[in-house]
């Protein structure tokens, strides 16, 4: 092989090497391709931004407010923040010292893992889950440890499954209830369970809670909320999923000031400042934006009801989905893997959905439908799904 | 009024053509549940009917003229406002009739096929009441939001990716 000397090879990290694109990716352009699909595969609100809140932000443009704000974010909306997880869920955080606003959940994410993984530190994440985690765990050099769960159990963690893989280099916990891709919820009880062996084996909390909200059987339990948990946990959350913000990037990260100040040392270095005209919709979410978020929430309820009732009734096995916006129905006894089902459900009904095993263990022999599409749509993806699978069944 | 009633009306109120079975899901309740609640919410006329919503200027038909008049009475003892409003809102080009706070009394909404058709009624019957004292017109030029709905351009079409995490 002759290589010019003098041409630049491309001169990655190994650490970049080691993770692989998103599996959804693949999804994407094979749907983007095709024209009049019915997408179920849409991890994000079908609502636009309450006007009140995109007004504010208006507003705050209007007024020249373009400047950076303190790295925390504005002093007001931690203040917000920390006063809404205290009536909201029972969790106290000092809005100068245990607030971030960060750019999105997801930032919120990458700098509790930096802020906590040192090389070779094992990280156990509870899956199927958000695609992002073992990923940012492999970049801040740990090792992800899949934690399956699966639908004879809810998609619950069984605590037994935890102790099972702990070792001596496990140093943390990460999970995320209501959880995206199965809408699985945990109440006080298991969370309890899980506490223990946390406490036992001193591990640190990362309880990504951006679905909270979207609670429809009662109400949700905040992990650190539960007793001796506070001082291990870091609360990841953000307006995302609430408040239909998704293209905003604007979340935030709550935890003990030892926890906050590591992390505010990265967030300041990388990012600076969550963006301020965000910062400004996310203070007026907070304070005006309750009514019209209880009100997608009683929709996302009876879409649920309506949708997860369907797929049943069309004949496939689907555990009742406390949260989110997601239903996670078995494909298993098509013979299908989740690939191939979504695949060819994609080509010959023109429905997309999301392979389960995308999202880590225990996804396999799952799909992943988002319900938050109209009714018609949900309607129609209902017969479409329905006519592939007879046709499958001969 | 139990919850499930309340659910009920307010998504019907949005979506009239819901289907049955569709909404027996959506409240988890079963179907003939549903259709009891109806007849039962339609007898007690709290449910008055159903309708279209329907923007007549994307139509070829000629388009009607809307005017809304303050009115201002004098009320009867007794009777109040109510007896001059039934004598208005019983014509049928008023579209809507409501009691109001402030500098008049009755607001009217009249449709028409043309203004002149408006003036004569307003010449004719309305100010004509003994009751009335006087009439302010206002014609609408143009519909932009009504009953909830954004009229004309919808910009706020879905503009998500069709896959995303």
């Amino acid at each position: 092989m002759s290589i010019i000397k003098t041409e630049h090879q491309p001169r990655l990290s190994a650490a970049v090497n080691r993770i692989q694109p998103s599996g959804i990716r693949r999804f994407f352009d094979l749907a983007s391709s095709m024209d009049n699909i019915i997408s179920l595969g849409v991890g994000e609100p079908d609502f636009s931004t309450p006007w009140n809140i995109r007004e504010a932000s208006i507003h705050s443009l209007e007024r020249g407010v373009t400047s950076y704000t303190a790295n925390a974010g504005l002093l007001e909306l931690r203040a917000a923040i920390s006063k809404y997880l205290l009536e909201s869920f029972g969790v106290d955080y000092h809005p100068e010292s245990e607030v971030i606003v960060t750019v999105g959940a997801s930032e919120g994410i990458d700098l509790a893992l930096r802020a906590i993984v040192d090389p070779g530190d094992e990280v156990l994440i509870v899956e199927p889950c958000f695609v992002s985690y073992a990923p940012l765990v492999s970049l801040a050099g740990g090792v992800p440890v899949p934690v399956p769960t699966s639908i004879d159990k809810n998609f619950e963690i069984d605590e037994n499954d935890l102790k099972e893989r702990l070792t001596s280099k496990t140093k943390a916990l990460m999970l995320s209830f209501p959880n995206n891709p199965t809408g699985a919820v945990m109440g006080k009880e298991g969370l309890t369970k899980v506490a223990e062996v946390v406490k036992d084996h001193n591990l640190v909390v990362l309880s990504d809670e951006i679905y909270a909200e979207l609670t429809y059987d009662g109400d949700h339990t905040s992990f650190p909320s539960i007793e001796g948990m506070k001082e291990r946990t870091i609360l990841i959350s953000g307006f995302s999923k609430s408040y239909a913000m998704t293209g905003w990037r604007i979340g935030y990260l709550t935890a003990p000031k030892p926890y906050a100040e590591a992390m505010l040392k990265i967030h300041q270095y990388a990012m600076m400042c969550a963006s301020t005209m965000a910062q400004y919709a996310a203070l007026e979410a907070m304070t005006n934006g309750r009514e019209e978020m209880e009100e997608m929430i009683i929709s996302y309820r009876q879409r649920r009801n309506y949708f997860v009732k369907s797929l049943k009734e069309i004949g496939l096995t689907c555990h009742s989905p406390g949260g989110a916006f997601y239903a996670f129905p078995s494909i298993a006894e098509t013979g299908l893997s989740s690939e191939e089902f979504a695949e060819q459900l994609l080509l010959d009904q023109k429905v997309a959905v999301v392979p389960g095993h995308v999202f880590g263990a225990g996804g396999e022999g799952h799909i992943r439908c988002s319900y938050a599409a109209s009714m018609e749509q949900l309607e129609e993806a209902i017969d479409r799904i329905g006519a592939f699978l007879k046709k499958l069944n001969g | 009024m139990n919850e499930k009633e309340r659910e009920l009306l307010s998504l019907i109120e949005k979506e009239g053509r819901m289907k049955e079975e569709s909404l027996a899901k959506m409240l988890d309740t079963p179907a003939d549940e549903i259709a009891a609640m109806l007849k039962s919410l339609e007898n007690r006329k709290v449910i008055l009917g159903y309708s279209a919503l329907i923007d007549w200027s994307k139509t070829d038909i000629a388009e009607t003229v809307t005017a809304m008049i303050d009115v201002k009475v004098t009320p009867k003892r007794g009777v109040g406002f109510d007896e001059v409003a039934e004598r208005i809102y019983r014509f049928k080009e008023v579209k809507a009739l409501y009691l109001m706070s402030g500098t008049y009394d009755l607001s009217v909404s009249i449709e028409g096929r043309s203004m002149s058709d408006i003036a004569q009624f307003v010449s004719e019957k309305l100010s004509t009441l003994d009751s009335v004292i006087s009439t302010t017109t206002h014609f609408q030029l143009k519909k932009y939001k009504h009953d909830g709905v954004i009229f004309g351009q919808d910009e706020e079409g879905d503009h998500r990716m069709v896959v995303s995490p």
